[in-house]
């Protein structure tokens, strides 16, 4: 079995993820876009992993899902106290952080 | 006149044994003394002035009783070195903390320990009702102890330490009333103009290490005889800056006067009797190097003989009685230089005059003390007089010492400067006529000072009742004024001095083209004659300042524009230079690195134009650097 077409199918879901985040304004949308990316990720660390026949890229899958749920959790909790403040989720609102 | 005379027998010094051992203790004790008194001095409150009299007078005990046990040897077993640990010892540069007590460093052991502790003593009445006496006993401490350091060191950098130590007493005991601005001032006076001097010490060690790759006086003795003329010189010259610095010759004498701002027993102690002598005996321990040039003898000739005049003319005219002395002072410590410049003739009188002016200037210089004490506190000449009748003691000893520095015999002035002035007169008839010229001034001026003091009508300021001084300070200056009557005597009997010194300092007998008893008459024609030109000129004293002074007299008041000389040539142009690096600083050096900084202000507000707050620039950027990452990588591989 080839890993070619997984790979393609991992290139296609990040390249998605990557202009859902840098094109919608949404911060929801573009958090989904963010886990479509890792998840692209984790897909080419599983084919990789299936084509040279060790665990190692497995092992990493499971590392990046943890942190991508420990990520969601603090995200999300971000996102709400924004929306609870500004009654707005779009990510171009807050531009505090500048010089 | 050859240039390099032969150079005296090297110095055989023997390893220390028996008492000399403890040739450490003669530092050590005034030292701990000093420690004590400056750490603990609160809890011992008024013992603190016995303490310290008691170390002094136990290291004077000491000193003497090797000087004993030295003359019990014979002439070539009398040089001891103790080796008291190893100082430094860093590559090539190894010193030891080692002593050396010769026939030289005896003679000054025994005079700094025994006019020390007699003005220890004096001081005690002097200070009585000063209430931080105990912390001036600590400093008198401190200073012995420097002081013998400074000629028991067997090499010039453990000299140096005491050489410093010695202007650190200095300076702590110059402004030991430091509430009063002036004497605050005069120590920090002497304190600078001392550096410049140490400044050519400093620079003469490093070019002796340079040159022969140690410090102590063995090997630099040795190494001297095969060097070249011009080390010597440079050396020399050096090393007669230091002593012109820390003896008050020309050009660094101003700092003397204003030390006189110190309490009298100071004055005495170490602006008379010991550390201004610093400089002679830096020279004469020297001896080998200013031996190998005659330049640099010349260059200390002409030193002595300026200091001698110039210094004689300020004490003629100032009308403070401290400020006259120490202007004696410069003048008997410039015929000390002139005779240590003479060479191997010279070196044994410049010591043999240094020991006779400690005992008769200690005298004259606590005599003024005393007279101070019973005029509260006045200074001025003018308002003195007719004291000889009220102060009885007082009188007595000062006129000891009055008769002792102008020469007569026979008393001690007499027998040093009548050998000073026969070298001087074997060396050229032209410094022997400066030479005599200098002693016509010294009968003149001290004369004068005798008379103003105690012999015209009294012209007491209101409210002066003046008294004899308690026994504590008279008993001290009638001990050093039967020294200053028979030492002269005593130490040239059957040239008994001479013999002492040869060994270390070398001796060439004087050949004056005169006679000695027609010089002896000359001399004391001469010394008769500034006597009477000074009965003449003050048969009236007035209470008041005379404006009407000629040229001589003016400058003499103003130190014979010593300050406005500094000031002129040396304040001003480096107010000048300073003021010109202040603008080099905050144009050239501010200037560039203002611009360099403002370079990287204008840089960084460029970029920070890419901060601008939006997550999703932030996110492109993220996504543009990795793509160019990639790109880059790529390239590289094809």
């Amino acid at each position: 079995m080839s890993p070619e077409a997984y790979l393609i199918l991992s290139g296609i879901i990040f390249s998605i993820g990557a202009m859902g985040v840098l094109l919608r304004r949404n911060a929801i949308v573009a958090f989904m876009s963010i886990e479509l990316m890792l998840n692209a990720g984790n897909l080419a660390l599983v084919s990789s992993s299936r084509t040279w026949g060790n665990l190692t890229g497995q092992v990493s899958a499971f590392f990046v899902m943890i942190i991508a749920a420990c990520e969601v959790v603090i995200g999300l909790a971000i996102i709400v106290t924004i929306f609870r403040s500004r009654r707005s989720a779009s990510v171009d609102e807050p531009s505090l952080l500048r010089w | 006149m050859i240039s390099n005379l032969p150079q005296a027998e090297a110095l055989v010094l023997q390893p220390a044994t028996g008492i000399f051992t403890f040739i450490w203790l003669l530092v050590a004790l005034p030292l701990i003394g000093a420690f004590l008194i400056l750490t603990f001095g609160k809890y011992l409150k008024n013992s603190a002035p016995y303490l310290a009299i008691g170390l002094s007078s136990a290291s004077f005990v000491l000193g003497f009783t090797m000087f004993l046990q030295m003359l019990a040897r014979p002439e070539s077993q009398r040089g001891f070195v103790s080796n008291v640990y190893q100082w430094i010892s860093s590559g090539d540069l190894n010193v030891s903390f080692g002593l050396q007590l010769d026939q030289l460093s005896i003679a000054f052991v025994l005079l700094i320990t025994f006019v020390g502790t007699m003005i220890h003593i004096y001081s005690l009445g002097y200070m009585e009702h000063d209430e931080n006496r105990g912390r001036f006993f600590g400093y008198l401490n401190l200073f012995v102890a420097a002081m013998l350091l400074l000629v028991l060191a067997d090499n010039y950098l453990l000299l140096y330490v005491g050489w410093e130590g010695v202007g650190l007493a200095s300076y702590l005991l110059i402004g030991f009333w430091q509430s009063k601005h002036s004497a605050a001032t005069a120590a920090k006076k002497a304190f600078v103009v001392n550096r410049v001097g140490d400044f050519g010490l400093s620079l003469a060690i490093m070019t002796m290490f340079l040159a022969f790759g140690s410090f102590s006086f063995s090997v630099v003795n040795a190494g001297i005889q095969n060097a070249q003329d011009w080390l010597a010189l440079t050396i020399g010259l050096l090393l007669l800056l230091a002593a012109a610095g820390k003896s008050a010759q020309f050009p660094l004498q101003s700092w003397l006067l204003d030390a006189m701002e110190g309490p009298t027993p100071v004055s005495a102690l170490i602006h008379a009797a010991t550390m201004v002598t610093a400089g002679v005996y830096l020279i004469v321990r020297s001896a080998s190097i200013f031996n190998a040039s005659e330049t640099a003898r010349n260059a200390v000739i002409i030193v002595g003989a300026i200091s001698l005049i110039l210094g004689a003319i300020i004490g003629a005219a100032k009308e403070d009685i401290k400020k006259a002395l120490a202007g004696s002072t410069m003048s008997q410590i410039g015929f000390m230089i002139l005779a240590a410049g003479l060479g191997p003739v010279g070196y044994v009188f410049a010591i043999l005059h240094l020991i006779t002016h400690g005992f008769f200037k200690a005298v004259m210089f606590l005599g003024a003390g005393s007279v101070m004490h019973a005029t509260n506190d006045n200074v001025n000449m003018r308002r003195y007089g007719g004291l000889s009748k009220v102060m009885v003691f007082t009188f007595g000893t000062f006129m000891v010492g009055y008769l002792a520095i102008i020469g007569i015999p026979p008393f001690a002035g007499f027998y040093s400067k009548e050998y000073i002035l026969e070298a001087a007169f074997s060396h050229s008839i032209w410094v022997g006529l400066i030479t005599l010229f200098g002693a016509g001034l010294t009968a003149f001026y001290m004369t004068r000072m005798v008379i103003w003091t105690f012999l015209s009508p009294a012209r007491w300021q209101e409210g002066v009742h003046p008294h004899e001084s308690p026994k504590s300070m008279t008993v001290p200056m009638m001990v050093l004024a039967v020294g200053a009557a028979v030492i002269g005597f005593a130490l040239t009997y059957n040239h008994v001095f001479e013999h002492w010194l040869e060994p270390v300092t070398g001796f060439t007998e004087p050949q004056a083209p005169i006679s000695v008893t027609a010089l002896t008459l000359i001399t004391l024609t001469t010394v008769a004659a500034g006597v009477l030109l000074a009965i003449y000129l003050y048969r009236n004293i007035s209470p008041e300042t005379p404006q009407d002074v000629n040229f001589l007299t003016r400058a003499a008041r103003q130190d014979m524009y010593g300050d406005a000389a500094n000031e002129a040539l040396l304040m001003r142009p480096g107010q000048k230079v300073t003021a010109g690096l202040v603008k080099f600083d905050e144009k050239a050096i501010d200037g560039t690195f203002l611009g360099l900084a403002n370079m990287v202000w204008g840089a960084s507000r460029l970029l920070r134009q890419t901060g601008t707050g939006y997550v999703r620039s932030y996110a492109a950027y993220i996504v543009g650097g990795t793509l160019l990452l990639m790109f880059l990588l790529l390239i590289v591989r094809l």
